[in-house]
């Protein structure tokens, strides 16, 4: 899996494939070849197109190869959480101003599929389209762009950005996969055309799609990286139903799924297709939740609420759930393995993380013994998808029962479960965090007083909390984030018991192994532009 | 006759009017709307303004009786509008999917005719004996299990044998291709789904023509040829066979109308981008005018089938006509 | 999903039962109709599983056991474990509850609002019977795993909301039947002299109109058990059914079922063969309970 690192693929070695023809070197020192379709399965079709106004992977991983971004996520080093790259800028910028000012220079002579170029004015457009969405239009990530103040394009090849005030969450703001970078003439045309057609400058250009089967996308000659991208053209098929997805690759009529697959599928491809298929895996930004309502009773006491955390075997579930589902980590609100998150040492410290799950069981019986319903009986509400939702939820059941509380388990589709979650009308929830680039100090928002949280769903307002957050946002010392941090998690996991991490997703993408040149991602929705994307057929 | 076809006719308004009606209630009546959905599928923050600003756009703020009335206004100009989910025309968004769906319920049709007449005959003819039985089992097998299994039992029978006779595993295509396009891609996607739905089906037609033909081999006429002398086997094909079979296409017919829309699971299972999955998506995507107007089409599918039935027998029994 | 096909056909008037001899009455249908029998069998087993499931299942159906995921069918579980380390004999076991009481209550539900509605519908014919017949035309026009759907969608999964959704799509077919049966019963003698004597129509539905289209009646009930069976596990393929970690067969084929379908076969081939021998038993028995009140398919 490991080996992937050494395929890094150089931009400037495409150039030389043509000459290195000849030279049979090893197979690891391969130059990527030209040529070749992509398929890959998506397990959705996305509403719009509009990359600004859509929240889903679904329109990622088929649109996203469309278009140029401003700055992006290392391709070579998706997974670090601060490594970020130009796409359209010539240079990362240093910030000025005290860390208020932000200028990109931007790459000349990049053009749009339909030849026009693609100016600082272009980039000002869109930029404007997603951080100050005119009257008409909607986009989802407002919240994203809070800290900044303007954007303007002094000339065609600047564009200065100027925030509020300092904030280390703007550079992976930015960087977000969903900032597409339209047309300022299309956008005057119609500030909504973008919704249902596709006209970018990203290393592939639309062909065609038809409806529910597939989006197809070919080579864009003048993409603004020279020799890239690889692939003569891809093919997203969509796919709802996991197990075609699996046996797609098995019988290869895609070459990959970009979500990920359950543990179990994994074995399977490897058992049958062996060395046809390479697998790569990686910790998920994305964490499934339980919260409880705190407006009902018995929920609105914390006793019950830290019982039901108690209950909850986090380190044992680890080990077996990882077998069965996409969760593996034990983390706490931040993602685990970043600078910000908990050490196991810190965690063991929080209820439901204690090494001895017999006494935290004891505890939480005797807990809600005090708290007068010992044979506590509720409804959990889930959504209907499979992986990890009803596994996790079916588990959490089990551990609950081993601590005299009955579940009954609901699941409905998204819309319908969205609109319980809003309307408060549960006991106790499942519920997701699942965020694309890895910046702990925006994706705890979720924790937050329900009047300005991101979907806190919870119905509690805990103004402490929220100083903390804000004091968090504020500074830029490192060691003075993880501090608040902890009394962040603390606060949300212990002392007020607001709402419960459960285990941090795993993503596991097994793929034909002829697929070269991609690298997995903490995030589904990071890295899948498929410039460096290549077939070795 | 031509008033029999006109009083026909007219009953199917208030069918279609019901179905409209019905299927308007039913989705307002699902908690959560399509703007909702459509901004917190996955994480983020989402302005309440632009959820009421979508709402605006799609018409959801207008009263429940503006909205049913453009519903039928539109639907008598054959104008299907938008989809609320993907904000392209109904129209093109169906046109494919029905192509699909179209190819594989003729296929599944006809595979049920090829078992269903012979089987159905033979078990009539032998009835009550151990052939008639193994017949019925067989036929009643195919109701019996579910399509979505036998769907995945195909699929991986596929993928093991083919891997064990040509070293690679092989699976059906997941993506559809008309038949006039390449029609060996073509009908090796669409092959697996016909027959496992055309054997389901063909147990309905199967026990119809046993038990349609069993009633005629007792008529009158059929005992007449029997005394003359005739052979079993002429009987069978001159005279029952025929009079049976009037019963047999009106559930061919019926079936032939639910297939349309109807194979939301073995869609699922084969990865066919038929109209059974593009009801479900719509309905749990609370996509109002793509599931009025799916409604409204297969419930004009059903209606009109019925119609032609209905005067077809009319048209062989004057009877009905004067009812 | 073809239940519009199956009960296409007419149901013609049995004569009134005589209960001289239930069991040997037992052995002659058994003797015309050994499918029939056979099915019945299937049932009767059935139904003391679901009855007994207590003492019957070696394990809890719903306790997981994740030291003993995927375990191949053996002695200590006799046809394996699932992905949670749960017995899959348990909750087959346990599974014929839920498979029965949706089974049957949709389809008692169901033909009961059926009946009362065909009846009714007969029996007064005129204006109502012109109404309520373009109704039921409205709901057999609707596809019916929409109906289905949508009903989900509105109240929710779960046990009760499944039955919910399988009742509504039944009535109308059932309605349909009945009223055929009623209209021919309307006609005769005794229904008039039961008015020209003054009772309510309400005595005449219940005592006169009823008993008479009790025939039909338990015709329908068999062969919607059956389709129940079939139309929950379709749901619960969805993810519409009824939900983990409640032991339910079609449930037990949906997910996990599928991704370990090679490397864990039990886990999908069980529950599986459940289904297909419950519908298969139950449309047994009632093709032979058609073939039986129904004489002209009798043989002699």
């Amino acid at each position: 899996m490991k080996l992937s690192r050494y395929l890094r693929p150089v931009p400037i070695a495409a150039v030389g494939a043509a000459i290195a023809i000849g030279f049979a070197g090893p197979p690891v020192q391969a130059a990527p070849k030209q040529g070749g379709t992509l398929n890959f399965v998506v397990p959705d079709e996305p509403p719009s197109w509009d990359g600004h106004r859509e929240t889903t992977f679904a329109l990622i991983h088929p649109f996203a190869p469309f278009y140029s971004v401003l700055i992006k996520v290392n391709p070579d080093n998706p997974s670090s959480p601060t490594d970020f790259v130009c796409d359209l800028c010539t240079e990362m910028p240093t910030p000025a101003d005290g860390g208020k000012t932000y200028t990109f220079k931007i790459k000349p002579g990049v053009k749009f599929h339909d030849g026009t170029p693609l100016t600082a004015h272009d980039i000002v457009a869109s930029f404007r389209k997603i951080i100050f969405p005119p009257e008409g239009t909607t986009s989802a990530r407002v919240a994203f762009f809070v800290m900044v103040d303007s954007v303007e394009a002094p000339d065609d090849h600047t564009v200065v950005f100027k925030l509020k005030y300092p904030s280390g969450a703007f550079i992976p703001a930015l960087a977000t996969p969903y900032n597409f970078i339209y047309s300022k003439a299309k956008l005057a045309e119609d500030i909504r055309w973008y919704e249902k057609n596709v006209m970018g400058s990203g290393p592939f250009k639309f062909v065609g799609r038809e409806a529910g089967a597939y989006v197809r996308g070919e080579r864009n000659k003048d993409y603004h990286v020279a020799g890239l991208p690889y692939l003569d053209g891809f093919e997203a098929i969509f796919s709802n139903k996991q197990a075609v997805r699996v046996q797609a690759i098995r019988g290869d009529r895609a070459a990959i799924e970009f979500r990920g697959f359950p543990p179990k599928s994994r074995d399977d491809l490897v058992a049958a297709l062996g060395k046809d298929v390479t697998v790569q895996e990686s910790d998920w930004n994305c964490v499934l939740l339980f919260t409880p309502n705190h407006r009902k009773k018995p929920f609105d006491d914390v006793r019950v609420r830290r019982a039901l955390t108690l209950g909850v075997d986090r380190w044992g579930g680890s080990e077996s759930l990882s077998r069965i589902a996409i969760v593996k980590a034990v983390g706490g609100v931040a993602f685990p393995g970043h600078p910000l998150a908990a050490t196991k040492v810190e965690l063991e410290q929080l209820p439901g993380y204690w090494p001895d799950i017999n006494k935290s069981r004891a505890e939480a019986k005797r807990l809600l013994q005090e708290a007068g319903v010992p044979d506590l009986k509720f409804v959990l509400w889930n959504r209907a998808v499979d992986q990890p939702y009803t596994i996790v939820g079916t588990w959490l059941i089990d551990q609950w029962r081993q601590i005299g509380v009955t579940v009954e388990q609901k699941m409905e589709p998204t819309g319908p479960f969205y609109a319980r979650l809003r309307s408060q009308d549960f006991d106790v929830t499942v519920d997701f965090n699942c965020q694309s680039v890895v910046n702990p100090l925006l994706d705890i928002g979720k924790f937050l007083s329900e009047d300005i949280g991101n979907e806190s769903y919870g119905g509690y307002t805990d103004r402490d909390l929220d100083k903390i957050f804000e004091a968090m946002n504020r500074t830029s010392d490192t060691a003075e984030q993880r501090k608040l941090m902890r009394q962040f998690e603390k606060r949300v996991l212990d002392e007020q018991a607001h709402s419960f991490v459960t285990l941090w997703w795993n993503r596991i993408i097994p793929h034909r192994s002829y697929l070269k040149g991609w690298k997995v991602s903490p995030s589904h929705y990071l890295n899948q532009d498929l410039a460096n994307v290549w077939l070795d057929k | 006759m031509y008033q029999y076809i006109l009083k026909r006719l007219l009953l199917m308004v208030p069918t279609l009017l019901g179905a409209a009606l019905l299927v308007f209630l039913l989705l307002r009546l699902v908690p959560g709307d399509v703007c909702v959905l459509r901004m917190t599928g996955g994480a983020g923050y989402v302005d309440p303004k632009a959820i009421t600003l979508c709402r605006a756009e799609l018409g959801l703020d207008r009263s429940y009786a503006v909205q049913f009335l453009t519903f039928i206004w539109d639907f008598v100009r054959f104008d299907f509008g938008k989809s609320m989910w993907t904000g392209r025309p109904i129209l093109e968004e169906v046109g494919l999917r029905f192509e699909l769906s179209l190819q594989i319920a003729i296929m599944a049709t006809l595979t049920a005719i090829i078992l269903a007449i012979p089987l159905g005959t033979i078990s009539a003819v032998k009835q009550n004996t151990w052939i008639d039985y193994v017949v019925r089992g067989f036929s009643i097998a195919g109701i019996a299990m579910p399509s979505f299994w036998l769907g995945v039992l195909i699929i991986l029978g596929l993928l093991i044998t083919s891997k064990a006779l040509f070293g690679s595993p092989w699976m059906p295509p997941i993506k559809y291709v008309p038949i006039w396009v390449d029609p060996l891609y073509n009908l090796s996607m669409t092959i697996f789904p016909a027959l496992a739905t055309g054997y389901r089906y063909s147990a309905v037609a199967t026990r119809m023509t046993r038990s349609a033909l069993l009633e005629v081999l007792r008529e009158d006429y059929v005992r007449t040829a029997r005394a003359k002398g005739l052979v079993q086997k002429l009987i069978i094909r001159r005279h029952a066979l025929g009079n049976a079979l009037l019963p047999v296409v009106t559930i061919i017919g019926i079936e032939f109308a639910f297939l349309m829309g109807g194979l939301v699971v073995t869609e699922q299972v084969f990865n066919l981008n038929g109209l059974g999955r593009l009801f479900v998506a719509s309905v749990t995507n609370h996509d109002y005018t793509m599931t009025q107007a799916l409604v409204m089409l297969v419930a004009t599918i059903f209606v009109v089938t019925n119609f032609v039935v209905d005067i077809i027998y009319a048209w062989l029994d004057p009877r009905i006509r004067y009812k | 999903m073809t239940l519009a096909a199956n009960l296409g056909t007419k149901v013609e008037l049995a004569d009134k039962p005589k209960l001289r001899s239930r069991l040997s009455a037992v052995g002659r249908f058994a003797r015309r109709n050994p499918l029939g029998a056979a099915g019945g069998v299937v049932i009767i087993v059935m139904v003391l599983v679901a009855v007994l499931a207590d003492f019957i299942a070696p394990y809890n159906p719903v306790a997981n056991a994740f030291d003993r995921m995927h375990e191949p069918p053996g002695l200590e579980n006799w046809l394996g474990t699932d992905q949670y380390g749960r017995d899959v004999f348990s909750r087959i076991v346990y599974g014929a509850r839920t498979a029965l009481l949706v089974g049957f209550a949709s389809s008692f539900v169901g033909a009961a609002f059926g009946l009362v509605l065909g009846v009714a519908s007969a029996y007064f014919g005129g204006k109502i019977d012109l109404i309520f017949q373009r109704i039921l035309d409205i709901f057999m026009a609707f596809p019916l795993i929409i109906l289905a759907l949508a009903v989900i969608a509105i109240f929710g999964t779960g046990a009760q909301n499944v039955i919910i959704a399988i009742t509504i799509p039944f009535i109308p077919r059932c309605a349909r039947v009945v009223r055929s049966s009623a209209l021919a019963i309307r006609e005769l003698p005794y229904i008039d002299a039961a008015r020209a004597n003054g009772f309510s129509h309400a005595r005449i539905i219940l005592r006169h109109m009823i008993p008479n289209v009790m025939a039909p009646f338990l015709i329908m009930i068999t062969a919607f058990v059956g389709q129940a069976i079939l139309l929950e596990a379709s749901l619960s393929y969805l993810g519409l059914g009824v939900q983990e970690p409640t032991p339910a067969w079609g449930l037990m084929l949906q997910g996990g079922a599928e991704e370990y379908a090679e490397s864990a076969p039990w886990i999908a081939i069980f529950p599986g063969i459940a289904i297909s021998l419950a519908v298969f038993g139950f449309s047994l028995f009632g093709d032979a309970v058609r073939d039986e009140f129904d004489p002209k398919l009798r043989s002699r």
